[in-house]
């Protein structure tokens, strides 16, 4: 038996008066590629958000590996001990993490984008730390880039060099959240592309997204969330060609006649 | 109206000597002001809520009561506590703890301003929230910051004029010391508006040069 990366148990969020995650639970295998699909506001952004802790849970559990994740329980299934700051802050580390709107650093360069988290980080020397980043920018097919500053970039080449910064700090899972949804028709092959590269290594995966060709063929199993569940889970063949709930039926017409 | 040249003439050296003064005293203070103002402006956006109340604190203070009752804090209350300076350092300090609040509302606000998805980048990179704050918003905020902050330098060299109360003998001590023995307060009051406007021209010139000289992303 294979253990996890990652487990998710019984997931809560709420944001006032709106709950958007419903004691959601889900494991993720080593060199696993799940891809979420959904309505927006079925949660799966906020979902993906509160693995690496970018917003708390307000309830439930996230295990990395053998884990919890922002914090510890004093003994099983009793008190939540937070973690400290910087042990916390390690730790979001190895969930790599590409947003929508790619949110590079725009007073860096493309390598130096890289090198930061390393460097600062990671505790790499300048040199190693920038060596490193020349490495992950070739696995993104950006190295005659690597001087240009993100403004001097297409969204798709902006979003490649983000899967490049979250690559360098050595996660053990990479998170996406819409990656292509900010992007021109024509840039969104390239990202799909070092993301199907990506996947075939052997990286463990979790992708939020709308592109279904990309979830039809990446994807080892399909998540399809709605009102803060998973309603539907399985692999390609089964959610796409033969969906069980009526939610999920409906969903695919939408998505597929636009 | 009888204009007196020749005063004029003798004032302008003497002025002179006053302006240096001036100048040490702003540029001294605005080193310090700014050091003082990253550092307040930092912690005003530390994690931690006490720190966070004892910067509020300190800039309600200083926004709070009139830079000259300040200055006689420096001078005149400190010494009684045992902290002495002479005039022109107690000037100094008064300035610069004056322009340190409000240097630090505008780092405050510049690096506030910088969006979200900066921090959460770095953050999801495992940055602290030092480390953020430092190595990706400042940064970012220096560009904006500067129009405000040669407001601030604007504000400082003018109240530099205050010290002259605690005879400091900056250029308008230098100009009141004319007056009180020759009786000329037409010419050396238009001549020390003169020295000012050329010293502040100077400065916003220098400012707008740098503001164009900071890349923009």
């Amino acid at each position: 038996m294979v253990s996890p990366v990652i487990r998710v148990e019984q997931l809560e969020k709420r944001f006032g008066e709106n709950t958007v995650l419903r004691s959601v639970s889900l494991s993720v295998l080593p060199g696993e590629t799940v891809v979420i699909i959904g309505a927006s506001g079925s949660g799966k952004t906020t979902f993906l958000r509160c693995l690496n802790r970018l917003e708390v849970p307000d309830g439930g559990s996230v295990w990395l590996e053998d884990e919890t994740v922002g914090g510890t329980f004093i003994n099983p299934g009793g008190r939540w001990r937070p973690m400290p700051e910087a042990q916390a802050a390690l730790q979001r580390s190895q969930f790599g993490f590409v947003f929508q709107r790619f949110n590079l650093f725009p007073h860096l360069t493309a390598r130096d984008n890289v090198a930061i988290g390393p460097q600062k980080v990671r505790g790499l020397s300048q040199a190693d730390a920038r060596a490193l980043a020349m490495k992950e920018l070739a696995r993104v097919h950006l190295t005659e880039h690597a001087d240009k500053r993100p403004a001097e970039l297409s969204g798709g080449q902006q979003q490649r060099v983000a899967i490049a910064r979250a690559l360098a700090m050595k996660p053990k899972v990479m998170l996406f959240d819409e990656p292509t949804s900010a992007l021109d028709p024509e840039l969104v092959q390239e990202v799909l592309d070092v993301m199907q590269e990506l996947a075939n290594e052997g990286m463990t995966m979790v992708v939020v997204t709308h592109e279904m060709s990309f979830a039809r063929t990446a994807a080892d199993r399909i998540i399809y969330m709605e009102g803060g569940i998973i309603a539907e889970q399985g692999p390609p063949s089964q959610i796409f060609d033969a969906p069980q709930t009526e939610g999920a039926r409906r969903f695919l017409r939408h998505i597929t006649n636009r | 109206m009888n204009i007196d040249w020749e005063i004029i003439r003798e004032s302008v050296p003497l002025l002179a000597e006053g302006m240096i003064v001036t100048l040490q005293v702003s540029a001294l203070s605005a080193i310090l002001g700014l050091f003082l103002g990253i550092m307040l402006g930092l912690a005003a956006l530390s994690k931690s809520r006490p720190l966070r109340w004892l910067v509020a604190g300190y800039v309600d203070f200083i926004r709070g009561t009139p830079l000259l009752i300040q200055i006689f804090l420096v001078f005149f209350v400190l010494p009684s506590i045992g902290i002495r300076f002479d005039e022109f350092w107690a000037g100094v300090f008064a300035l610069s703890l004056n322009a340190g609040a409000f240097v630090g509302e505008v780092v405050r606000g510049g690096v506030g301003s910088i969006e979200r998805g900066q921090t959460e980048a770095a953050m999801s990179i495992g940055m602290r929230h030092r480390q953020v704050l430092v190595q990706i918003l400042l940064p970012q905020a220096y560009r904006q910051m500067i129009p405000p902050l040669t407001n601030e330098m604007i504000s400082l060299v003018k109240n530099s004029s205050l010290l002259s109360v605690i005879s400091v003998y900056e250029l308008t001590r230098a100009g009141q010391a004319i007056i009180s023995v020759h009786f000329v307060p037409f010419e050396i009051y238009t001549l020390l508006a003169l020295y000012y406007y050329v010293l502040i021209k100077a400065l916003s010139w220098l400012s707008a040069r740098l503001e164009r000289r900071l890349p923009a992303w």
